[in-house]
Protein backbone atom coordinates (compact mmCIF):
# COMPACT_ATOMS: atom_id res chain seq x y z
CA UNK A 1 0.00 0.00 0.00
CA UNK A 2 1.74 3.42 -1.17
CA UNK A 3 2.19 6.26 1.56
CA UNK A 4 2.20 8.79 -1.77
CA UNK A 5 0.60 8.08 -5.14
CA UNK A 6 -0.17 10.65 -7.94
CA UNK A 7 -2.77 9.87 -10.68
CA UNK A 8 -2.48 11.60 -13.85
CA UNK A 9 -1.80 14.85 -12.52
CA UNK A 10 -2.04 18.29 -14.41
CA UNK A 11 -0.74 21.49 -13.27
CA UNK A 12 -0.17 24.51 -14.67
CA UNK A 13 1.52 28.22 -13.71
CA UNK A 14 -0.74 30.59 -16.15
CA UNK A 15 -0.49 29.09 -19.66
CA UNK A 16 2.37 27.28 -19.08
CA UNK A 17 2.24 23.57 -18.44
CA UNK A 18 4.07 22.54 -15.90
CA UNK A 19 2.57 18.52 -15.33
CA UNK A 20 0.58 17.07 -18.15
CA UNK A 21 -0.13 13.97 -16.71
CA UNK A 22 2.02 12.52 -13.74
CA UNK A 23 1.94 9.08 -12.20
CA UNK A 24 3.98 7.99 -9.08
CA UNK A 25 3.70 5.89 -6.33
CA UNK A 26 6.15 5.88 -2.92
CA UNK A 27 5.79 2.97 -0.93
CA UNK A 28 6.87 3.57 3.18
CA UNK A 29 10.33 3.18 3.70
CA UNK A 30 11.67 4.32 0.37
CA UNK A 31 14.11 7.16 0.37
CA UNK A 32 13.28 8.73 -3.15
CA UNK A 33 15.66 10.94 -4.45
CA UNK A 34 14.51 13.31 -7.15
CA UNK A 35 17.16 14.92 -9.52
CA UNK A 36 16.55 16.98 -12.77
CA UNK A 37 17.35 20.38 -14.30
CA UNK A 38 16.05 23.61 -12.95
CA UNK A 39 12.56 24.01 -14.03
CA UNK A 40 12.13 20.83 -14.80
CA UNK A 41 9.33 21.02 -11.88
CA UNK A 42 11.08 18.87 -9.07
CA UNK A 43 10.27 21.15 -6.32
CA UNK A 44 6.54 21.68 -7.61
CA UNK A 45 6.43 17.95 -7.32
CA UNK A 46 7.31 18.28 -3.84
CA UNK A 47 5.22 21.05 -3.05
CA UNK A 48 2.56 19.31 -4.51
CA UNK A 49 2.26 16.19 -2.21
CA UNK A 50 1.58 18.77 0.65
CA UNK A 51 -0.51 21.28 -0.85
CA UNK A 52 1.45 23.81 -0.42
CA UNK A 53 0.75 23.86 -4.68
CA UNK A 54 -2.58 23.46 -5.65
CA UNK A 55 -3.47 20.57 -8.59
CA UNK A 56 -5.71 21.25 -11.41
CA UNK A 57 -6.90 17.42 -12.59
CA UNK A 58 -6.08 14.31 -11.32
CA UNK A 59 -5.11 13.71 -7.53
CA UNK A 60 -2.64 12.89 -5.05
CA UNK A 61 -3.05 10.65 -1.64
CA UNK A 62 -0.94 10.99 0.94
CA UNK A 63 -1.97 7.96 3.16
CA UNK A 64 -5.33 7.79 1.56
CA UNK A 65 -6.14 11.56 1.88
CA UNK A 66 -6.78 13.70 -0.45
CA UNK A 67 -4.87 16.79 -1.67
CA UNK A 68 -8.51 17.80 -2.80
CA UNK A 69 -10.06 16.53 0.10
CA UNK A 70 -10.71 20.30 1.48
CA UNK A 71 -9.49 21.60 4.46
CA UNK A 72 -9.43 18.34 6.54
CA UNK A 73 -7.32 16.19 4.50
CA UNK A 74 -5.39 19.10 3.81
CA UNK A 75 -4.82 19.36 7.39
CA UNK A 76 -3.94 15.49 7.86
CA UNK A 77 -1.42 15.39 5.21
CA UNK A 78 0.51 18.00 6.52
CA UNK A 79 0.38 16.36 10.03
CA UNK A 80 1.55 13.32 8.15
CA UNK A 81 4.55 14.78 5.89
CA UNK A 82 7.08 17.08 7.47
CA UNK A 83 8.80 19.54 5.30
CA UNK A 84 12.33 20.64 5.14
CA UNK A 85 13.05 23.89 3.07
CA UNK A 86 16.28 25.26 0.90
CA UNK A 87 16.21 28.95 3.13
CA UNK A 88 15.52 26.63 6.61
CA UNK A 89 12.11 29.25 7.04
CA UNK A 90 12.92 28.78 11.32
CA UNK A 91 10.67 31.51 12.94
CA UNK A 92 13.47 34.13 13.95
CA UNK A 93 11.68 35.33 16.86
CA UNK A 94 12.18 31.89 18.56
CA UNK A 95 15.02 29.95 19.68
CA UNK A 96 16.12 26.32 18.51
CA UNK A 97 14.24 24.83 21.42
CA UNK A 98 11.14 26.94 21.27
CA UNK A 99 11.11 26.30 17.11
CA UNK A 100 11.08 22.23 17.82
CA UNK A 101 8.32 22.64 20.47
CA UNK A 102 6.22 24.99 18.20
CA UNK A 103 4.65 22.12 16.53
CA UNK A 104 3.89 19.93 19.07
CA UNK A 105 2.48 22.43 21.12
CA UNK A 106 0.50 24.41 18.22
CA UNK A 107 -0.84 21.57 16.49
CA UNK A 108 -0.50 18.33 18.19
CA UNK A 109 -1.87 20.00 20.98
CA UNK A 110 1.06 18.87 23.54
CA UNK A 111 1.62 20.26 27.22
CA UNK A 112 4.41 22.54 27.16
CA UNK A 113 6.50 20.03 29.48
CA UNK A 114 5.95 17.16 27.18
CA UNK A 115 7.19 19.15 24.13
CA UNK A 116 9.72 20.56 25.80
CA UNK A 117 11.01 16.47 25.94
CA UNK A 118 10.38 15.89 23.03
CA UNK A 119 12.11 18.88 21.35
CA UNK A 120 15.22 18.69 23.69
CA UNK A 121 15.98 14.77 22.11
CA UNK A 122 14.95 15.84 18.77
CA UNK A 123 17.66 18.50 19.28
CA UNK A 124 20.12 16.16 20.61
CA UNK A 125 19.11 13.83 17.71
CA UNK A 126 20.45 16.25 15.52
CA UNK A 127 23.40 16.97 17.42
CA UNK A 128 22.25 20.81 18.74
CA UNK A 129 21.67 19.89 22.43
CA UNK A 130 24.55 23.04 23.55
CA UNK A 131 22.84 25.23 21.08
CA UNK A 132 18.92 24.70 22.10
CA UNK A 133 18.67 27.79 23.67
CA UNK A 134 20.01 29.89 20.72
CA UNK A 135 18.25 32.08 18.12
CA UNK A 136 18.58 31.17 14.66
CA UNK A 137 20.50 34.68 13.22
CA UNK A 138 23.36 32.94 15.93
CA UNK A 139 23.23 29.44 14.17
CA UNK A 140 25.42 28.48 11.43
CA UNK A 141 23.38 27.76 8.32
CA UNK A 142 24.12 24.06 8.49
CA UNK A 143 22.77 24.47 12.55
CA UNK A 144 19.79 26.16 11.16
CA UNK A 145 19.09 23.10 8.51
CA UNK A 146 19.37 20.75 11.04
CA UNK A 147 16.69 22.43 13.68
CA UNK A 148 14.41 23.02 10.87
CA UNK A 149 14.54 18.93 10.29
CA UNK A 150 14.36 18.86 14.04
CA UNK A 151 11.06 20.93 13.94
CA UNK A 152 9.72 19.39 11.31
CA UNK A 153 9.88 15.41 13.13
CA UNK A 154 8.12 16.77 16.07
CA UNK A 155 5.04 16.73 14.63
CA UNK A 156 5.52 13.12 14.25
CA UNK A 157 5.53 12.63 10.61
CA UNK A 158 5.42 9.68 8.60
CA UNK A 159 7.07 10.77 5.77
CA UNK A 160 9.81 13.68 5.57
CA UNK A 161 9.66 15.75 2.42
CA UNK A 162 12.69 18.08 1.68
CA UNK A 163 13.51 20.91 -0.61
CA UNK A 164 16.89 21.34 -1.89
CA UNK A 165 17.71 21.32 2.00
CA UNK A 166 21.65 21.67 1.36
CA UNK A 167 21.84 24.00 -1.76
CA UNK A 168 22.01 27.18 0.41
CA UNK A 169 24.98 25.84 2.61
CA UNK A 170 28.71 25.97 1.93
CA UNK A 171 30.27 23.03 0.81
CA UNK A 172 31.84 22.02 4.42
CA UNK A 173 28.00 22.39 5.97
CA UNK A 174 26.33 20.25 3.58
CA UNK A 175 27.54 17.17 5.21
CA UNK A 176 26.55 17.57 8.71
CA UNK A 177 22.77 17.81 7.29
CA UNK A 178 23.04 15.14 4.72
CA UNK A 179 24.49 12.99 7.71
CA UNK A 180 21.16 13.67 9.67
CA UNK A 181 19.23 12.60 6.82
CA UNK A 182 21.05 9.44 6.31
CA UNK A 183 20.48 8.36 9.52
CA UNK A 184 16.82 9.17 9.26
CA UNK A 185 16.94 7.04 6.09
CA UNK A 186 18.63 4.59 8.11
CA UNK A 187 16.03 4.46 10.85
CA UNK A 188 13.52 3.65 8.28
CA UNK A 189 11.46 6.99 7.85
CA UNK A 190 10.01 7.49 3.75
CA UNK A 191 11.83 10.82 3.28
CA UNK A 192 11.30 12.19 -0.77
CA UNK A 193 14.21 14.69 -1.18
CA UNK A 194 14.89 17.11 -3.87
CA UNK A 195 18.70 17.69 -4.48
CA UNK A 196 21.82 17.93 -6.34
CA UNK A 197 23.33 15.82 -3.75
CA UNK A 198 24.66 12.30 -6.22
CA UNK A 199 26.75 11.29 -3.85
CA UNK A 200 24.09 11.00 -0.91
CA UNK A 201 21.63 9.48 -3.88
CA UNK A 202 24.53 6.95 -4.06
CA UNK A 203 24.75 6.45 -0.44
CA UNK A 204 21.51 6.93 0.86
CA UNK A 205 18.50 6.66 -1.72
CA UNK A 206 16.70 3.49 -2.43
CA UNK A 207 15.05 5.15 -5.71
CA UNK A 208 16.14 7.99 -7.90
CA UNK A 209 14.11 10.25 -10.06
CA UNK A 210 15.16 12.37 -12.83
CA UNK A 211 12.33 14.63 -13.87
CA UNK A 212 12.99 17.05 -16.84
CA UNK A 213 10.08 19.27 -18.87
CA UNK A 214 7.81 18.17 -16.00
CA UNK A 215 7.68 14.88 -16.43
CA UNK A 216 9.81 11.76 -14.75
CA UNK A 217 12.16 11.20 -17.21
CA UNK A 218 13.59 8.12 -15.33
CA UNK A 219 12.25 6.14 -12.64
CA UNK A 220 14.83 3.58 -11.12
CA UNK A 221 17.39 2.85 -8.39
CA UNK A 222 20.51 5.14 -7.44
CA UNK A 223 22.38 2.27 -8.19
CA UNK A 224 21.43 1.11 -11.97
CA UNK A 225 20.48 5.21 -13.04
CA UNK A 226 24.28 6.79 -12.01
CA UNK A 227 26.18 4.26 -12.66
CA UNK A 228 24.83 3.15 -16.50
CA UNK A 229 22.46 6.35 -17.60
CA UNK A 230 19.69 5.30 -19.78
CA UNK A 231 19.88 8.62 -21.88
CA UNK A 232 22.45 10.83 -23.45
CA UNK A 233 20.08 13.72 -21.41
CA UNK A 234 20.81 12.24 -18.08
CA UNK A 235 24.76 11.46 -18.88
CA UNK A 236 25.10 14.62 -19.82
CA UNK A 237 22.96 15.94 -16.38
CA UNK A 238 25.28 14.35 -14.32
CA UNK A 239 28.58 15.15 -15.57
CA UNK A 240 27.31 18.79 -15.09
CA UNK A 241 25.93 18.14 -11.23
CA UNK A 242 29.38 16.28 -10.09
CA UNK B 1 11.35 93.13 24.44
CA UNK B 2 12.07 91.49 27.30
CA UNK B 3 10.46 87.75 27.86
CA UNK B 4 7.91 87.90 30.33
CA UNK B 5 7.98 84.33 32.76
CA UNK B 6 5.23 85.37 34.59
CA UNK B 7 3.22 85.33 31.63
CA UNK B 8 4.56 81.88 30.65
CA UNK B 9 3.24 80.66 34.62
CA UNK B 10 0.13 82.58 34.59
CA UNK B 11 -1.28 80.86 31.54
CA UNK B 12 0.29 77.36 32.62
CA UNK B 13 -2.67 75.61 34.20
CA UNK B 14 -4.73 76.74 31.87
CA UNK B 15 -2.09 75.53 28.93
CA UNK B 16 -1.77 72.14 30.84
CA UNK B 17 -5.47 71.81 30.69
CA UNK B 18 -5.38 72.23 26.76
CA UNK B 19 -2.24 70.10 26.77
CA UNK B 20 -4.47 67.27 28.63
CA UNK B 21 -7.33 67.35 26.04
CA UNK B 22 -4.61 67.21 23.39
CA UNK B 23 -3.63 63.98 24.73
CA UNK B 24 -7.13 62.23 25.33
CA UNK B 25 -8.38 63.24 21.67
CA UNK B 26 -4.53 62.20 20.38
CA UNK B 27 -4.66 58.53 22.30
CA UNK B 28 -8.60 57.58 22.06
CA UNK B 29 -8.09 58.93 18.29
CA UNK B 30 -4.76 56.44 17.94
CA UNK B 31 -6.23 53.80 19.79
CA UNK B 32 -9.76 53.32 17.45
CA UNK B 33 -7.28 54.63 14.39
CA UNK B 34 -4.55 52.08 15.09
CA UNK B 35 -7.18 48.94 15.97
CA UNK B 36 -9.14 49.45 12.29
CA UNK B 37 -6.12 50.30 10.45
CA UNK B 38 -4.75 46.95 11.31
CA UNK B 39 -8.25 45.57 10.43
CA UNK B 40 -8.16 47.25 7.14
CA UNK B 41 -4.21 46.55 6.63
CA UNK B 42 -5.02 43.14 6.85
CA UNK B 43 -8.09 42.80 4.84
CA UNK B 44 -5.33 44.67 2.16
CA UNK B 45 -2.75 41.92 2.36
CA UNK B 46 -4.56 39.01 2.39
CA UNK B 47 -8.64 40.01 2.00
CA UNK B 48 -10.66 38.74 -1.27
CA UNK B 49 -10.68 41.22 -4.29
CA UNK B 50 -13.55 43.00 -3.21
CA UNK B 51 -13.52 43.99 0.03
CA UNK B 52 -9.51 44.71 -0.55
CA UNK B 53 -10.72 47.31 -3.98
CA UNK B 54 -13.58 48.70 -0.76
CA UNK B 55 -10.44 49.40 1.85
CA UNK B 56 -8.22 50.77 -0.95
CA UNK B 57 -10.52 53.35 -2.27
CA UNK B 58 -11.51 54.38 1.31
CA UNK B 59 -7.40 54.45 1.76
CA UNK B 60 -7.12 56.55 -0.97
CA UNK B 61 -10.12 58.67 -0.25
CA UNK B 62 -8.68 59.70 3.79
CA UNK B 63 -5.28 59.88 2.45
CA UNK B 64 -6.48 62.28 -0.43
CA UNK B 65 -7.97 64.54 1.35
CA UNK B 66 -6.76 67.29 3.82
CA UNK B 67 -7.54 66.37 7.50
CA UNK B 68 -8.63 69.92 8.01
CA UNK B 69 -11.46 69.58 5.03
CA UNK B 70 -11.98 66.02 7.08
CA UNK B 71 -12.43 67.83 10.36
CA UNK B 72 -14.51 70.35 9.08
CA UNK B 73 -16.82 67.73 7.35
CA UNK B 74 -17.31 66.24 10.29
CA UNK B 75 -17.96 68.88 12.67
CA UNK B 76 -19.89 70.51 9.93
CA UNK B 77 -21.64 68.45 7.16
CA UNK B 78 -22.00 65.55 8.96
CA UNK B 79 -24.70 66.56 11.38
CA UNK B 80 -26.66 68.21 8.49
CA UNK B 81 -26.79 64.91 6.49
CA UNK B 82 -27.52 62.65 9.81
CA UNK B 83 -29.56 64.89 11.37
CA UNK B 84 -27.33 64.51 14.84
CA UNK B 85 -25.68 67.36 17.17
CA UNK B 86 -21.78 66.39 17.68
CA UNK B 87 -19.54 67.48 19.39
CA UNK B 88 -16.37 69.19 19.17
CA UNK B 89 -14.26 66.25 21.10
CA UNK B 90 -15.93 63.22 19.51
CA UNK B 91 -15.64 64.99 16.28
CA UNK B 92 -11.83 65.29 16.93
CA UNK B 93 -11.56 61.54 17.75
CA UNK B 94 -13.08 60.57 14.87
CA UNK B 95 -11.38 62.47 13.03
CA UNK B 96 -7.71 61.21 13.96
CA UNK B 97 -9.52 58.04 14.16
CA UNK B 98 -10.13 58.11 10.43
CA UNK B 99 -7.26 59.69 9.09
CA UNK B 100 -4.86 57.09 11.64
CA UNK B 101 -6.52 54.44 10.25
CA UNK B 102 -5.75 55.25 6.63
CA UNK B 103 -2.06 55.35 6.76
CA UNK B 104 -1.82 52.71 9.53
CA UNK B 105 -3.98 50.59 7.13
CA UNK B 106 -0.46 51.06 4.29
CA UNK B 107 1.99 50.69 7.17
CA UNK B 108 0.53 47.51 8.28
CA UNK B 109 0.08 45.58 4.52
CA UNK B 110 3.73 46.79 3.83
CA UNK B 111 5.11 44.94 7.32
CA UNK B 112 2.65 41.84 6.75
CA UNK B 113 3.96 41.48 3.06
CA UNK B 114 7.70 41.75 3.81
CA UNK B 115 7.49 38.98 6.49
CA UNK B 116 8.91 36.08 4.25
CA UNK B 117 6.89 33.68 2.37
CA UNK B 118 9.11 30.89 3.54
CA UNK B 119 8.39 31.44 6.70
CA UNK B 120 3.93 31.41 5.88
CA UNK B 121 4.98 28.46 4.11
CA UNK B 122 6.63 26.72 7.23
CA UNK B 123 3.89 27.25 9.75
CA UNK B 124 1.34 26.28 6.90
CA UNK B 125 3.66 23.18 6.22
CA UNK B 126 3.05 21.96 9.79
CA UNK B 127 -0.49 21.84 9.47
CA UNK B 128 -1.60 25.27 10.92
CA UNK B 129 -4.59 27.09 9.10
CA UNK B 130 -3.59 30.45 7.80
CA UNK B 131 -4.95 32.72 10.94
CA UNK B 132 -2.82 31.23 13.20
CA UNK B 133 -0.26 31.21 11.02
CA UNK B 134 -0.86 35.09 11.05
CA UNK B 135 -1.68 35.25 15.18
CA UNK B 136 1.37 33.41 16.31
CA UNK B 137 4.30 33.88 13.57
CA UNK B 138 4.12 36.42 10.84
CA UNK B 139 1.80 38.75 12.49
CA UNK B 140 3.82 39.11 15.69
CA UNK B 141 6.67 39.76 13.35
CA UNK B 142 5.19 42.73 11.17
CA UNK B 143 4.79 43.97 14.75
CA UNK B 144 8.12 44.53 14.83
CA UNK B 145 8.51 45.96 11.76
CA UNK B 146 5.67 47.80 12.47
CA UNK B 147 7.12 49.72 15.45
CA UNK B 148 9.00 52.80 13.53
CA UNK B 149 6.64 53.91 11.47
CA UNK B 150 3.97 53.66 13.91
CA UNK B 151 5.48 55.68 16.57
CA UNK B 152 5.55 58.58 13.47
CA UNK B 153 2.06 58.06 13.16
CA UNK B 154 1.48 58.64 16.50
CA UNK B 155 3.63 61.72 16.45
CA UNK B 156 1.91 63.27 13.42
CA UNK B 157 -1.56 62.27 14.84
CA UNK B 158 -0.64 64.33 17.93
CA UNK B 159 0.15 67.31 15.89
CA UNK B 160 -2.96 66.80 13.62
CA UNK B 161 -4.79 67.71 17.09
CA UNK B 162 -3.86 71.28 16.87
CA UNK B 163 -5.82 71.23 13.30
CA UNK B 164 -9.53 71.13 15.79
CA UNK B 165 -9.01 74.79 17.08
CA UNK B 166 -10.68 75.27 13.84
CA UNK B 167 -13.67 73.92 14.92
CA UNK B 168 -12.87 75.25 18.40
CA UNK B 169 -11.87 72.55 20.74
CA UNK B 170 -9.91 74.00 23.59
CA UNK B 171 -6.85 71.52 22.96
CA UNK B 172 -3.60 73.01 23.65
CA UNK B 173 -3.21 74.87 20.12
CA UNK B 174 -6.98 76.81 20.32
CA UNK B 175 -6.22 77.68 24.23
CA UNK B 176 -2.65 79.23 23.30
CA UNK B 177 -4.44 81.37 20.77
CA UNK B 178 -7.26 82.19 23.63
CA UNK B 179 -4.84 83.36 25.75
CA UNK B 180 -2.89 85.54 23.49
CA UNK B 181 -5.98 87.14 22.52
CA UNK B 182 -6.57 88.44 26.55
CA UNK B 183 -3.13 89.16 27.13
CA UNK B 184 -1.25 89.78 23.74
CA UNK B 185 1.95 88.18 24.94
CA UNK B 186 2.74 85.72 21.86
CA UNK B 187 6.22 85.30 22.42
CA UNK B 188 5.40 84.01 25.78
CA UNK B 189 2.53 81.94 25.12
CA UNK B 190 3.57 79.90 21.57
CA UNK B 191 7.17 79.28 23.15
CA UNK B 192 5.09 78.00 25.83
CA UNK B 193 2.65 76.22 23.97
CA UNK B 194 5.63 74.55 21.57
CA UNK B 195 7.36 73.27 24.43
CA UNK B 196 4.49 71.80 25.74
CA UNK B 197 4.26 70.02 22.74
CA UNK B 198 7.63 68.74 22.30
CA UNK B 199 8.09 67.59 25.89
CA UNK B 200 4.54 65.18 24.86
CA UNK B 201 5.81 64.27 21.31
CA UNK B 202 9.56 63.34 23.11
CA UNK B 203 7.82 60.97 25.40
CA UNK B 204 5.60 59.61 22.77
CA UNK B 205 9.57 59.02 21.31
CA UNK B 206 10.48 57.42 23.96
CA UNK B 207 8.02 55.30 24.60
CA UNK B 208 8.14 53.59 21.30
CA UNK B 209 12.03 53.27 21.66
CA UNK B 210 11.18 50.86 24.62
CA UNK B 211 8.73 49.11 22.91
CA UNK B 212 11.57 48.47 19.46
CA UNK B 213 14.04 47.74 22.96
CA UNK B 214 12.12 45.14 23.80
CA UNK B 215 10.79 43.72 20.50
CA UNK B 216 13.76 44.30 18.38
CA UNK B 217 13.42 43.98 14.86
CA UNK B 218 13.75 40.42 13.35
Amino acid sequence: MSIVKFSNVQKSFGPHKIFNGINLEIMPREVVVVIGPSGSGKSTLLRCINALESIEDGDIRVDGYSVKGGRNDIRNIRLEAGMVFQQFNLFPQMTALENVMFGPMRVRKATRRDARELALALLEKVGLSERANHYPAELSGGQQQRVAIARALAIRPKLMLFDEPTSALDPELRQEVLKVMQTLAEEGMTMVIVTHEIEFARKAGTRLLFMEGGKIAHDGTPGELLTNPPSERLRDFLQHVV
Amino acid sequence: MSFDWSAVIAALPQLLQGAELTVFIAAIGLILGISVGMLLGMLRAFGPMPVNALVQVYVAFIRGTPLIVQIMFIYFALPILMHVRIQGVTAGIIAIAINSSAYVAEIVRGSLLSISKGLTEAGLAMGLPFWKVLVFITGPLAFRRLIPPLGNQCITSLKDTSLLLVIGVSELTFTGQEIIADNFRAVEIWSAVAMIYFVMLSAVGLFWQYVERRMPIL
